[in-house]
This record gives structure tokens, sequence and C-alpha cells, in this order.
């Protein structure tokens, strides 16, 4: 058990667990410190200095999101003259480093920032901006990269490397002419990436972005409704992101126990199939060689009675039953109820034995 | 030979003193060429080989003489340097020895034992070796930097052989805390308090790094110690070792010297065979290995947290510190980081006591330092002095001043962190507090002296283009921000500079310095801030006048001669690679700036600023 910590965080007392970070207290007590390369899924890199707090009796300003609280009686300022300079002046030097044209960018709306620039009140920088000079990479049906968006606040590197332990995301080069690099610096189709999209889901600006999205609409027009992915049956909770009826966009949800924010390619990008004019949206009866269209009243009638027939001629073991990995265990489960307990047969099984 | 005892180290260092002997070896001289990089580089190895043809011309075989091939005398100006012993004399050293030279010692001194005056190198007069004190190099050409035996025959392992034997790791520590001495990687932090800290901190697996990859443009401190001294260093870091219970060591050298790379991978293997490093060392229980881990050229690896994660295998990236490394350093274990010179000293400290060490030195600054003097200075090499000797007396003493009567303009302190201080500075003794104070750094040693041809902003942008390359990358400040601070020093060199850039440049500066992640960025814009505070008239030249004072920018000279200062010499007439200067005897030059290529051969050729 960690002691317990009286500080103090822009004069207001507060206790803290020893060890916390500056950050987590902060936010635990609602002062908002903004962030950049922070996310509370990955490691703490301290990199991009936005959450920079003043501590009494350090040199320097230090990184809220990697500080521990480490003694009592600790002096925090968050948002005095000195701590403001520096974060403008971060957050002014981000802006001048690429392209981050709003008008023109997929994520304008929820865009880290550019929430940070309206924040922190940067109209525009005063440092000449960066020509985007970084080629574009377009090499596949997935994800689309524009490094010159990128704040290489390094959320990518850490989810591909940490979360996902797949090591194709890095840092390439160095000083002025580090870049994100996937493999060994070739494009996303080259490289051995498997298309999870952990990186697209936490890069916080627009340099990594879902491909099949871009003609559909921006961020802030999106309705977010939460569900269950139907590719297999781990369960995944999803978020789709949808403008005017429309999923555009596909996101773990990051408060869901069971893949807290992850997704596999399936799941992430696999979604094409909902909107696709082939798609079955209705029963179908067979007539002969061919299917008609009908009811779901009509259709669930005629499984019955058909069921029920068989049970009634040749007894419930001859009927059997197999369910699909694509529903939800919930889905699963009942399928089982039904067969034992409807139908009175042990015959029931599941395509995830094959 | 296995692990060794107190009599076999005693009986090694007395074999290998009598061994040294001339006379009683038999031996008619002594001869010595000092090959460290800046004595290969000045041609020692061409000395080395025609000292074999000449021998084998005069038929004197090579074993009536003691030769040996040493490290760097430290006075890097007058290398090659040889050194020539007779038995019963004193050794005599030569400089500026070429293979005409050594022809003739060999004839006159060797043979004829007629010391050749007008070559001769003499330590006792000359000004270079006055108010230096050698304690980091007291085995500066003495050793043979691979024979194990000659640093024994000068104590070498004495100070383990006490630490190991009659002391407990908190006396250590409580010795080298004693001394005073701190941390000559450029923080100056106490050696002693670090060691303590990690010596306190729970955990039975600790590393002791030693941090050789000295990078400074400008220092060499450290390359010198490893290549003519590597012992020292290891009985330093078997020390350490010992005081916080670590059983591995690494020592992390860049691999842009590898004369170093190679001495102390012979040292380490000869140290392991003696078992000075291994399993049950002197028989105490104690052990400790070192290895070595080469560098991939990146400036930031000398940076604590940077090189450990390069030693670990990942991209040499700092890290926010804390933790502390003395609580999770090393793959997370309580580690200890010492820079080469650090570690130098505690075989010193061991063997002559801490008083010894605290004696020498100023206020909180104890012990000696090794400073890289450069630049334009007569005399260029490696100066040890106590600390506390005044900048003034090592430029201008041990220094020889400036050369070709130019004006002192400036000395340049700690490296590319550093700061440049002027002729009014030059009082501040060399201690860290009053050298942090005066506007620079202690940084690792480096000294570069500048003189009127120096350009301050163009010094700044030079530090600050070095700053940006070397940048990791990982933080804004650091990575944008000295982007944008070259990008201004750039435009005000080409004569493109806006009033209101000075004010930006010490904004930008000052919220780097407070919000960077590592020493590297925290410390990258002390050259431009320390400009500003003592040459903020030559900024303000370049920018409101649009002139270069020292003539260095090349955009801003107008290859103009002033026909009152040329004294009509015809230096730059004839400095000039594409005859653009037309000069008669008794005549001012004339330059024909249509055939002019601007690469600055004249200006560097006239003595009297005469062209702007």
């Amino acid at each position: 058990m960690s002691k317990e910590l009286k500080i103090t965080i822009d004069g207001c007392e507060m206790t803290a667990q020893e060890g916390r970070t500056i950050l987590e207290v902060a936010r635990e007590n609602g002062v908002h410190i903004p962030t950049l390369c922070y996310h509370p899924r990955l490691r703490n890199a301290g990199s991009c200095r936005v959450c920079v707090v003043e501590v009494e009796g350090a040199r320097a300003l230090m990184p809220a999101c990697a500080t521990p609280v480490d003694r009592d009686g600790m002096v925090v300022n968050t948002r005095n003259e000195r701590v403001l300079a520096a974060r403008r002046m971060t957050v002014e030097l981000l802006l001048a480093s690429g392209n981050h044209d709003c008008p023109n960018c997929a994520s304008n709306g929820h865009c880290e920032l550019q929430d940070l620039a309206y924040e922190l009140e940067i109209e525009h920088p005063r440092f000449p901006i960066q020509p985007p000079d970084l080629p574009f990479d377009n090499s596949n049906p997935m994800i689309v990269r524009d490094l010159n968006k990128c704040v290489l606040c390094g959320r990518c590197v850490r989810g591909c490397q940490e979360v996902q332990v797949n090591q194709v995301i890095q840092f390439g080069f160095r000083g002025p002419h580090t870049k994100i690099v996937t493999g060994g610096d070739t494009d996303y189709a080259d490289s051995p990436c498997v298309f999870c999209g952990e990186c697209v889901q936490l890069c916080p600006v627009g340099a990594i972005s879902e491909k099949q999205r871009m003609p559909y609409g921006k961020a802030f027009e999106e309705k977010i409704v939460r569900s269950v992915c139907t590719y297999c049956g781990t369960g995944c909770v999803v978020d789709f992101h949808i403008i005017n009826g429309r999923i555009v966009r596909v996101t773990g949800n990051e408060d869901a126990e069971v893949n807290r924010g992850s997704l596999c390619v399936k799941g992430r990008f696999g979604y094409d199939f909902i909107h696709h004019p082939d798609r079955l949206t209705m029963p179908l009866i067979r007539e002969g060689d061919s299917f008609r269209e009908a009811s779901w009243d009509e259709a669930l009638s005629l499984v019955a009675e058909r069921l029920g027939r068989i049970k009634e001629e040749d007894g419930p073991e001859a009927l059997a039953g197999f369910s699909s990995a694509r529903c939800t265990n919930e889905e699963n489960y009942l399928f089982m109820k039904f067969m034992r307990g409807t139908l009175g047969t042990q015959n029931v099984d599941h395509c995830a034995r094959l | 030979m296995g692990r060794i005892s107190l009599e076999d180290l005693n009986r090694i260092r007395e074999e290998a003193r009598r061994r040294r002997e001339l006379a009683s070896n038999g031996k008619k001289a002594g001869i010595t060429v000092h090959k460290g990089t800046c004595g290969i580089a000045s041609g020692a190895e061409e000395v080395w080989r025609k000292l074999f043809e000449l021998l084998k011309e005069k038929e004197e075989p090579e074993d009536a003489y003691r030769i040996m091939s040493t490290g760097c005398v430290g006075f890097c100006g007058m290398e090659p340097i040889i050194t020539v012993d007779l038995p019963g004399g004193e050794p005599v050293r030569y400089r500026r020895v070429d293979p005409a030279k050594l022809g003739q010692i060999l004839e006159k001194h060797v043979l004829g034992g007629e010391v050749q005056e007008d070559l001769v190198l003499d330590e006792e007069t000359d000004p270079y070796f006055k108010g230096q004190k050698f304690v980091v190099l007291r085995n500066r050409g003495r050793i043979d930097p691979e024979s194990i035996d000659d640093y024994i025959a000068c104590d070498g392992y004495q100070g383990l052989y006490k630490a190991l034997t009659r002391m407990e790791p908190e006396e250590i520590v409580e010795e080298i805390l004693k001394s005073g001495i701190r941390g000559r990687g450029g923080a100056g932090f106490p050696t002693g308090m670090k060691w303590k800290f990690c010596m306190k901190a729970k955990g039975d697996t600790k590393f002791v790094l030693c941090n050789a990859d000295e990078g400074d443009p400008g220092a060499y401190m450290d390359r010198s110690v490893l290549e003519s001294d590597p012992h020292s260093v290891l009985e330093g870091m078997v020390i350490a070792a010992k005081a916080i219970g670590a059983g591995q060591g690494y020592i992390y050298c860049r691999a842009e010297y590898p004369i170093a790379v190679a001495t102390l991978e012979k040292a380490i293997a000869a140290a392991r065979e003696y078992g000075l490093l291994g399993d049950d060392i002197f028989g105490t229980g104690f052990s400790f290995n070192v290895d070595l881990y080469v560098g991939a050229g990146a400036f930031v690896c000398g940076e604590e947290t940077a090189l450990m994660a390069s030693v670990e295998g990942r991209r040499g990236n700092p890290r926010p510190r804390p933790p502390f490394p003395a609580n999770e350093g090393l793959w997370n274990k309580p580690t200890i980081l010492n820079n080469v010179e650090t570690l130098s000293n505690i075989p010193n400290i061991l063997r002559e006591g801490a008083d010894w060490y605290h004696a020498i030195g100023h206020e909180k600054s104890r012990g000696t330092k090794v400073f890289a003097l450069t630049g334009a200075v007569k005399n260029v090499g490696l100066v040890e002095v106590p600390m506390g000797t005044s900048l003034r007396d090592i430029v201008f003493n041990i220094g020889g001043g400036i050369p070709n009567k130019r004006k002192f303009k400036a000395v340049q302190m700690g490296g590319p962190s550093g700061g440049c201080l002027p002729e009014d500075q030059l009082d501040t003794p060399t201690d860290y507090e009053a050298i942090t104070k005066a506007g620079a750094i202690m940084g690792s040693g480096g000294m570069i002296v500048m003189d009127d041809t120096t350009c301050m902003v163009d010094m700044a942008r030079f530090f600050m283009e070095f700053c940006q390359e070397e940048s990791c990358g990982k933080c804004t400040p650091c990575r944008e921000g000295t982007k944008q601070i070259l990008n201004i020093l750039e435009r005000i060199t080409r004569g493109e500079g806006k009033p209101e850039d000075l004010d930006t440049l010490e904004e930008l500066s000052r919220i780097i310095k407070d919000s960077a992640l590592c020493g590297l960025g925290q410390t990258a814009p002390n050259p431009v801030l320390s400009t500003l505070r003592y040459f903020r008239h030559e900024y303000e030249a370049h920018i409101n006048e649009k002139i270069c004072p020292a003539h260095a920018c090349v955009a801003l000279v107008k290859f103009e001669v002033d026909t009152d200062k040329c004294t009509k010499c015809g230096l730059c007439y004839r400095a000039c690679p594409v005859g653009a200067i037309t000069w008669e005897k008794k005549q001012p030059a004339k330059i024909d700036k249509a055939v002019c290529v601007k690469c600055m051969s004249c200006i560097g050729a006239c003595r009297f600023d005469a062209i702007s």
C-alpha cells in the first residue's frame, strides 16, 4: 500500500498516493492539464512537453504525465505565466513543424493539436511553416499516412510496440530529420504491418487515418454508437462513427474491459459490407430454383414449423445445430439454450471447434 | 596467470620497475614514441617505423634498447613527441620530431650522448607545463597503455587493493565524498553522492557504467586517458562497483575512437587474466566484470538515460527523470554512470587519500580538471590544472596567448552546451559555480579560444547547427526549437535579420532551457544566450548595419579594400586562387568583384583588416 501524501496544485491542497503522476492527481481533482503525447493506455514518454508544470524546487519545468508525486508538501503550479509561455511556445513550434491545415484535414474537429492551439489562443505561429515535403503513404486500402501532419508524439510507435507488440512502427533518423517509419522506412503495404489500426486510433492529429472514411464528412459531424464487433466471439466493444446514417469509421472503445480500444484488421476496417449494395437485408425463402424475399415473420414461422415437424416425426435427436463465431457469446448461449431447452437435443456445436 | 594477491601485485610492480631500468638490463637507452591519436595524426607512426629502419641501418640490435610506444604526452601542438632516456640520466623530450630530426637525435643523442637542445621540449622550463598538476594525466607518456605491468609499476591497482581488502562500501563512499570530487562529464554532481544513492538503492543486481562517449567538439581529454592509461579507468570502475555492490560494468565508448577501443579491449583482457576483473578479485570474494560497448555515432548517447537505452539495444533516446539511474538505471536496475576522467581520479583518491585530493582545488570544486585547450592559442593541447586556476592563466600563460598578433575575443567553454566568455571574464576561476555564473559551463572541459577573426553570431550558428543535428528528435522544444533558432541565426548571418529576432531568440532560448527533456536540450541554447549577453553588439551590427565586424559572414563581406588600412603587402594577391586581385608593389590591392568567388582567402591572408 503506497503512502498518502499531501500536495498543493495551483494553491489547492489535495491528497495523492505516492507514485501517482502529477497529471493523474490533477485530473482526479478536476485540474485540467493539456497533453499531447500522453495516452492512458501507453507508457509515459514525457516527450511533447505540452503538459509541463512548475514543481517548486525543480530547476526546470517538469512533464506532469511523467513526474511522480514523491514527497509530502510538493507544490505544483499548472498555469502560471512561466508554464503557459512554455506550453504556448511548444504548440507554436509544433504548428510550424508541418502542414497543419485544419480546413483541409479529415481530423478537423477531433484533433488534439487543434484543441491545444484553441485552448492556448495561438492563431498563427510566428515561425516559418515547414513545407510539406514528406511522401504521402497511400499504399494500402486501410490506412493513409501523411507525415507532414505528424507531431512526432510517438503514440503510434508505443501502440505498435507496447500494446500490439508488432514492432512495425519506429522512430527513424535523428534531430530535425526524425520521422515515423514503418518496417525499414518503407510504406505500410511493404512493411510487416498487420493493419490492426492501433496507430490510427492513437494518432492525436490527422497524420494517420482511415482511408475508407475520406469522402464522408468531418469528425465533428459524427455521432458515436457503441456496439460489439460481430467478427468473432471475443466480443470487442466498438464505437461506430456515423454521419447521415452511414458508418464512416470504427474505433475500439477505450473503456471496454475486453479490448481496451484495440481491434483487429477485420473489426476496424472490415465494415464496408454494411453499406454494400449486395448485402442481404431481409430473409429469402427458396422456391424451386430461386429465392423470394419474405418478411421476418413469414421466415421464422416457416423455420419453426419445419423444425417442429422433424422433432415430431423423427425425434429431437434428428436435429443438430451449429452456431457461428461471428455471433456474440450471449447469442451463442441463447442458441445452446434453444437447442437443448426448446428442441431437446444435445446436438449443438460451434464453428470455433473446427 | 590466475588470480593475484597483494604479494603478487607488489612482486609484479617490483619486477616491472626492474624491467624498466636501463643499465641493469643492459639497455643502451630508452626511446619512447608517443603514439596517441594526435601524435599519429602528426606523423608519429612514420617516426616509429623510421626508428626501426635507422637502428637496422646502424646495425644496432633492437633489444639493446627499451623501445616503447605510449599515449599522448598532452602537448598536442608539439607532436610528434619522443622521449630519450640514457642510463643514469633524466629523460629528455623532443618536440615536432620528423624522420630527419629522429636521425639527428639518434645519431647525436642516443649514440653520441649529446642532447639536441634546439629540439628539446623542456617540461621544467616550458611555460606550458608551469601551473599544471598531473593527477588524471599522471601516467601520460610514462607507461605502455597495452602493458598492465607498466601500470602496476606506477602503483596501479594499489587503490583497488585498499578498497577491496581494507574498506567497507560505506567507507569507500565516505572517502569519495570527503575528497569533494564532482562529476567531470559536465554537470558537476558530487560523485560521492551519486554513489551513496546507488549504494542505498535496493536490489541484488546493480551496474557501473563508464561514459566514454566524449562528443563535444574540441574536447578529447577522455580519449587521451583511454589511449594512454586505460587501467586507471578500469580500476576506478572496480572501486565504484565495490562501493555500490555491482557485479557488472560497461564502458560505452564512441566508435570514433578506434585506438581507445582497441586499447580498452586489451586492457580488459589483461585485467581479466590477472584476476583484477572477474570472480573473487584479490581473493576477497568480490566479483566484477567489465564489457565494452561501442557507440554508433550519436552525440546524445553521452546523456545518461540515452546511453543506457543504447546499451540495452534500443534507440538512444533520453527519458524523463525521475526515476533516477541510481534507483532505476540500466535494465531498470540501480546504476551509476561516471565519466572517464572522474573514474580515472578514483584510484588516486583511494591510494593517496581524500585529504590529499581535497587539498587541491578551489571552494566547492576540488581536485584537478583536464581541459582541451584549442583554437586561436599558441599552445594547443591537454592542460591539467588545479581547479580554481583562472581562465587567463590557462589561455595566456599555459596557452601562450593568441598567435599571429591577433586579439583575444572569447573563450568557448563546455562544448555545444557551453558558453562564450569575453576578455573581462578571464579572471573567472575554473570552478563549477563561478563558470556557470559567468554564463558558460565547465562541461567536459573543452576550451576553444577565439580571436577577433571569429564572428560570434556565426559561432553561435555553428554550435546550434551541431545541437539541432545531434538532437535525438524526441522532445518538441529541442527538436523544433533548435531548428527555429538555427533558421534565425542563418538569416542574421546572411544579412536578413530583423530587429525583433533578438527578442525571439531570447524567448525561444529561455523556454527551450526550461522545458526540454534532457541535458542536451536544456543546454543547447547556451551559446546563443551567452553571445547575446556579451556580444549583443555583433548581432546588432549584423541586423541593423548589415555588417559582420569580424568579416567572417560571407554574405556580409563586400570584398573591398580599405586603402587607408592596406599596407600594400600583396598577401591577399598571393592568396587569391582565382586571380581576382590586382596588386603591384607599393600599390594598394584591388578586388575585381566580377571575378571574385567569395572564397574568403584574402580575408584570411590580410593581417591588417583592410578587406571588408
